[in-house]
């Protein structure tokens, strides 16, 4: 076993100490497939959850999306991201000759999953904020891709702003079921619904979750 | 009887274990013939429940016989690291927030493994105040250092009620362990599994009662079945249990029975109280099949231990005069 393995099981134990880290198959069972996950995201956690609440044999395809100035930066970071989480890194500066998407697009041109937060930024108001348009950009040129939505509950408490150490508190990442872009559908509808299928996922009813989400 | 009393300690505790892994071997072994036969929709139903208890035995007996091997060290960090899990279970179910950070870190990270130092240095004096002097006064403090003034007494007081049950509670049944009695050194085991043998008969009796009396409950809101007379045959069933088991603790016949009704009292009304906090917190079931986060079912588990262990501990301490 590799020093990446290694850490990256501490890691997988830590997140599951501190947070349960509890997959919620709903939707589809974990399997083998390409896949996308798209989530919500509140927290700087949310990656290294939906990461351990994956089966272990998942987790070595299954890839983040790092912002490349930032997570390259250091050595650590670097190493990290590279190695243990095989992260697909993006350019945050748009420029006009090159896509933003074209790492994401290589990464599963090779067979990779991706797991992606098209909020694009994280939001702390409990209802996620509208989507991006790069998962649709993704469904188009790959349709073949199951688009897995999910949702990450209690992961604020957690780690709120500002804070950083983690209070132990259980966190579940439910699995829907997986969406297809229909033929002929509009950016606009495909990414709503998109949206409405992760808030969906949201344990307990929602009423009862906006009284208490502070 | 004679030919037992001349075993070693430790023989004696060699023999608890084999008769436990025993009776549960048998009881697995009949479950899983049992399985086989053809059985309607609601037997199978049944038969799962039984199914999930019996795990559930089955790991407390396998945690139960690691704190005994790993030696007062070992007992303390296992049942440290439940009381961990049980307060993780809480505080998920209890919203807290934000301006709470602060105070749950202390919780989780100073308060919980200084209670077990304590214990496991025997440090008795310091181990039955710390929490309840100490820790009662140090959370509002750090709380209102956070500067949130919403809600701020009702937020503190759920905090100290989860270190007080979680923390304190369950961690006076591995003191049992580490309690020295004169002529009863080395068998502090026998005194845990006499506690916990009594509260799980208490709490079975119980909701067997509840189930065949149907008597008008005694508070519907919180459980629609808990009874003033099943609560007592519950007590009752524990009190002969332990008078039954007194010769594998240090108590006479008449000691163990008053010990082992106040044990089971206490344990089947913790779970009666863990009820109500269920409902206030919106789990409809107990166990790993609700769909609330952070209901995973260790902490009914635990509750009537947390609940009888302080209560027998401290009696036991207080009635003996054990000054260790």
């Amino acid at each position: 076993m590799s020093r990446a393995d290694a850490f990256g099981l501490l890691l997988a134990f830590i997140a599951r100490l501190i947070t349960g880290a509890q997959g919620h198959w709903k939707g589809c069972p974990p399997k083998a497939e390409q896949r996308i996950y798209f989530a919500n995201h509140q927290s700087h956690l949310d990656w290294v959850l939906i990461w351990a609440a994956l089966p272990r044999e998942l987790r070595a395809t299954t890839r983040p999306i790092a912002a490349k100035d930032y997570w390259t930066s250091g050595r650590f970071k670097h190493w990290i991201t590279r190695e243990v989480f095989n992260a697909v890194y993006v350019t945050r500066q748009r420029t006009d000759d090159q896509d933003p998407l074209e790492p994401l697009v290589a990464a599963l041109h090779n067979g990779d999953s991706l797991v992606i937060f098209p909020e694009g930024t994280r939001s702390n108001k409990g209802q996620p904020q509208p989507f991006k348009s790069g998962l649709f950009h993704l469904a188009e040129q790959f349709p073949q891709v199951q688009l897995i939505p999910a949702w990450i509950d209690n992961v604020q408490r957690v780690m709120p702003k500002g804070e950083v150490v983690p209070v132990p508190i259980l966190c579940t990442v439910t699995f829907g079921a997986p969406i297809t872009l229909a033929p002929g559908e509009d950016k606009r509808a495909f990414l709503e619904r998109a949206r409405a299928a992760v808030v969906a996922l949201q344990p307990g009813a929602p009423a009862a979750d906006t009284a208490t989400a502070s | 009887m004679n030919a037992l009393r001349q075993l070693t300690a430790d023989q004696q505790v060699a023999l608890l274990f084999v008769t436990l892994f025993g009776l549960l071997l048998l009881v697995t072994a009949a479950a899983a013939l049992w399985a086989l036969r053809e059985r309607s929709a609601l037997q199978d139903d049944r038969h799962q429940r039984f199914k999930r208890e019996l795990r559930a035995v089955w790991v407390g007996a396998v945690v139960f016989w690691g704190a005994w091997i790993s030696g007062p060290a070992g007992a303390t960090l296992l049942f440290g690291v439940i009381s961990f899990l049980a307060l993780r279970e809480y505080i998920t179910l209890l919203k807290t927030r934000r301006g709470d950070h602060r105070s749950l870190l202390l919780a989780f990270f100073a308060v919980l493994p200084m209670q077990y130092v304590l214990l496991a240095h025997r440090n008795f004096d310091l181990f039955s105040v710390f929490i309840p002097v100490y820790v009662f006064l140090a959370i509002p403090v750090v709380s209102a250092l956070a500067g949130d003034p919403e809600r701020f007494l009702e937020r503190n007081a759920t905090i100290q009620w989860g270190i007080m049950v979680c923390g304190y509670g369950l961690s006076h049944a591995p003191a049992l362990v580490l309690l020295d009695f004169p002529q009863h050194q080395g068998r502090g085991a026998f005194l845990l599994f006499f506690l916990v043998m009594v509260v799980a008969c208490a709490t079975i009796v119980q909701t067997v009662a509840e189930r065949r009396l149907r008597r008008r409950p005694l508070a519907r809101h919180i459980d629609r079945s808990f009874s003033l007379r099943a609560w007592a045959l519950g007590a009752l069933a524990g009190a002969l249990l332990g008078a039954a088991l007194f010769w594998i603790t240090p108590f006479k016949a008449g000691q163990a029975l008053v010990m082992a009704a106040i044990a089971g009292a206490t344990g089947t009304l913790g779970e009666f109280v863990m009820s109500a906090l269920k409902k206030d917190a919106g789990v409809r079931f107990w166990g790993n099949t609700s769909s609330v986060t952070g209901a995973v079912g260790l902490l009914d588990r635990v509750a009537p231990l947390c609940f009888a262990a302080p209560v027998f501990f401290h009696s036991v301490r207080w009635y003996f005069q054990l000054k260790p």
